[in-house]
């Protein structure tokens, strides 16, 4: 593994990172998730996720949007680039254009089923999958061709690629077989899917040790029950512990919204600040990937509470 | 087999309106449900029905084949002189095939092609487990095919949408790689 990116610098350096996440919307104007990616550097996020037509809604280009983040914010992006939307003609000349352009790191996914999302009419492509791309970009960086040997032609791209993990899945065993084709196609850093419960993490964070690839675990401290139930209903896998949403239900009794939210917020970084303390003891957990999109009140002082 | 879902009558009807001597061509291959002289003769007595009941009747007449995609038999089994037009109980290939060997005569398909699949009673709910992709992997994952019975067609599945051995994608499609696994551990030798 080389490490090109300064995420990759620092989790070889043996640093805890932090991780961000950013999506652009089915616009041309960029300045919301540019200010948000602003916070997010001033509270010590070291490079943050740009998502690529999350849930299969249509939006902005993320190799555009990756490309204009981190060159007027300074914040280093994490392209995500998904294989249900582009074959792997495109996938290849998305990662050279990313590369060109000064990107450093990709997350390799799958993407959800065009049929999810705001396009159900769509033609899901999936002509490689997230295990497929990985190892079409680790070719391109280490051997300097693609997947059918053609050989790209100057300087290799210099990007590390990344996957998805899923602590949730059940069986976890599963899981553990999918990330070792992973991390044999060339994976070099793992982000996971939402966890609520530290003892999925840490089971998980064992069961994975033996890859030796870092690992940041997903966190989304919710601003509402709403939120918290949504995750505990509909995203699939995902398990919100019995008690957070029994202190979640009683915030939303508060009438007044300050109290509300002051309430909501130190929760938060009470909870995820013990639950960081946690993973951060297992050997595989390189750090923290928080998925707060649109709730900076929480990074910052959570990030404090855990230096 | 292939597997094939009749057309709306309506449909058929609209290619068959300029036509009115037509020869309906069944097939006794390997589509599925079966589309052979019984089924072709319902569908040539329905389209005389609604010719009839419409005003504008049509001479129609009911026929089939041993399978449809060989053009040699084609060729040897049919004739297809005094017709105007030709409609297939065929899949996508036979109407093809029947369309190569008779090109001045316009052939129309009465079905539409979904899928190579199976069914667990006889004339009951049809599967698909078959993509005829030409790589064929059953030899090393417990001769279940992970790619035709995922939704994104993924080697390397599951992906996070599944929950509780089930896809996201509403289909009721099971989680194929834990069966996968489950298969490969009470098959392997030693068990």
């Amino acid at each position: 593994m080389k490490p090109f990116s300064h995420l990759m610098k620092a989790i070889s350096e043996g640093k805890f990172v932090y991780t961000g996440e950013l999506e652009p919307h089915r616009s041309l104007d960029l300045s919301e998730v540019e200010s948000w990616a602003r916070t997010l550097k001033e509270a010590g996020i070291l490079a943050a996720n740009v998502t690529d037509n999350p849930r299969s809604d249509s939006a902005i280009s993320s190799l555009v949007a990756s490309y204009l983040i981190q060159r007027n914010t300074g914040l280093e992006t994490i392209y995500q680039l998904r294989t249900a939307d582009r074959n792997r003609l495109a996938l290849l000349s998305d990662v050279l254009g990313a590369a060109a352009l000064g990107l450093k790191n990709i997350l390799a996914l799958t993407g959800d089923h065009t049929r999810t999302g705001t396009t159900p009419s769509s033609k899901p492509v999936f002509d490689l999958d997230s295990t497929g791309l990985i190892a079409l970009i680790h070719r391109m960086v280490h051997e300097g061709k693609d997947l059918d040997g053609n050989e790209i032609k100057g300087p290799r791209p210099e990007i590390n690629v990344g996957g998805a993990a899923n602590p949730n899945m059940d069986p976890l065993e599963i899981e553990v077989l999918k990330l070792e084709r992973k991390a044999e196609a060339g994976a070099e850093f793992f982000q996971t899917q939402v966890v609520f419960d530290v003892e999925v993490a840490r089971r998980f964070l064992r069961e994975i040790e033996h890859l030796k690839v870092p690992t940041l675990i997903g966190i989304f401290p919710p601003r509402s029950y709403g939120q918290a139930e949504f995750f505990d209903k509909y995203v699939p896998g995902v398990r919100v512990p019995r008690p957070f949403m029994e202190a979640f239900a009683r915030f939303k009794e508060i009438g007044d919204k300050q109290k509300r939210s002051e309430k909501i917020n130190e929760y938060n970084v009470e909870y995820f600040s013990s639950f960081i303390r946690e993973v951060k003891r297992e050997k595989a957990c390189a750090g923290i990937h928080i998925m707060a999109v649109g709730y900076p009140e929480v990074i910052r002082p959570l990030m404090e509470s855990v230096k | 087999m292939i597997i094939t879902k009749e057309k709306p009558l309506q449909e058929i009807l609209g290619f068959l309106k300029p036509y009115k001597k037509v020869l309906v061509v069944g097939c006794d291959g390997c589509v599925q449900p079966p589309r052979s002289l019984r089924e072709s003769e319902r569908m040539a007595s329905l389209i005389e029905l609604a010719r009839n009941s419409s005003g504008q009747p049509i001479q129609i007449s009911a026929t089939t084949v041993s399978r449809q995609c060989c053009a040699e038999g084609l060729q040897n089994q049919l004739s297809v002189e005094g017709y105007e037009a030709l409609l297939s109980m065929a899949c996508g290939v036979g109407v093809q095939v029947l369309n190569s060997v008779f090109p001045s005569m316009p052939t129309f398909p009465a079905q539409n092609t979904v899928f190579l699949g199976y069914e667990v009673k006889r004339e009951g709910e049809m599967f698909e487990n078959c993509r005829a992709c030409g790589e064929c992997m059953l030899g090393e994952t417990g001769g279940i095919c992970p790619v035709t019975r995922c939704a994104k067609g993924l080697m390397n599945g599951p992906c996070g949408g599944c929950v509780e051995g089930k896809c996201e994608v509403p289909a009721e499609i099971r989680n194929w790689k834990g069966e996968v696994v489950q298969t490969l551990k009470t098959t392997a030798p030693g068990t």
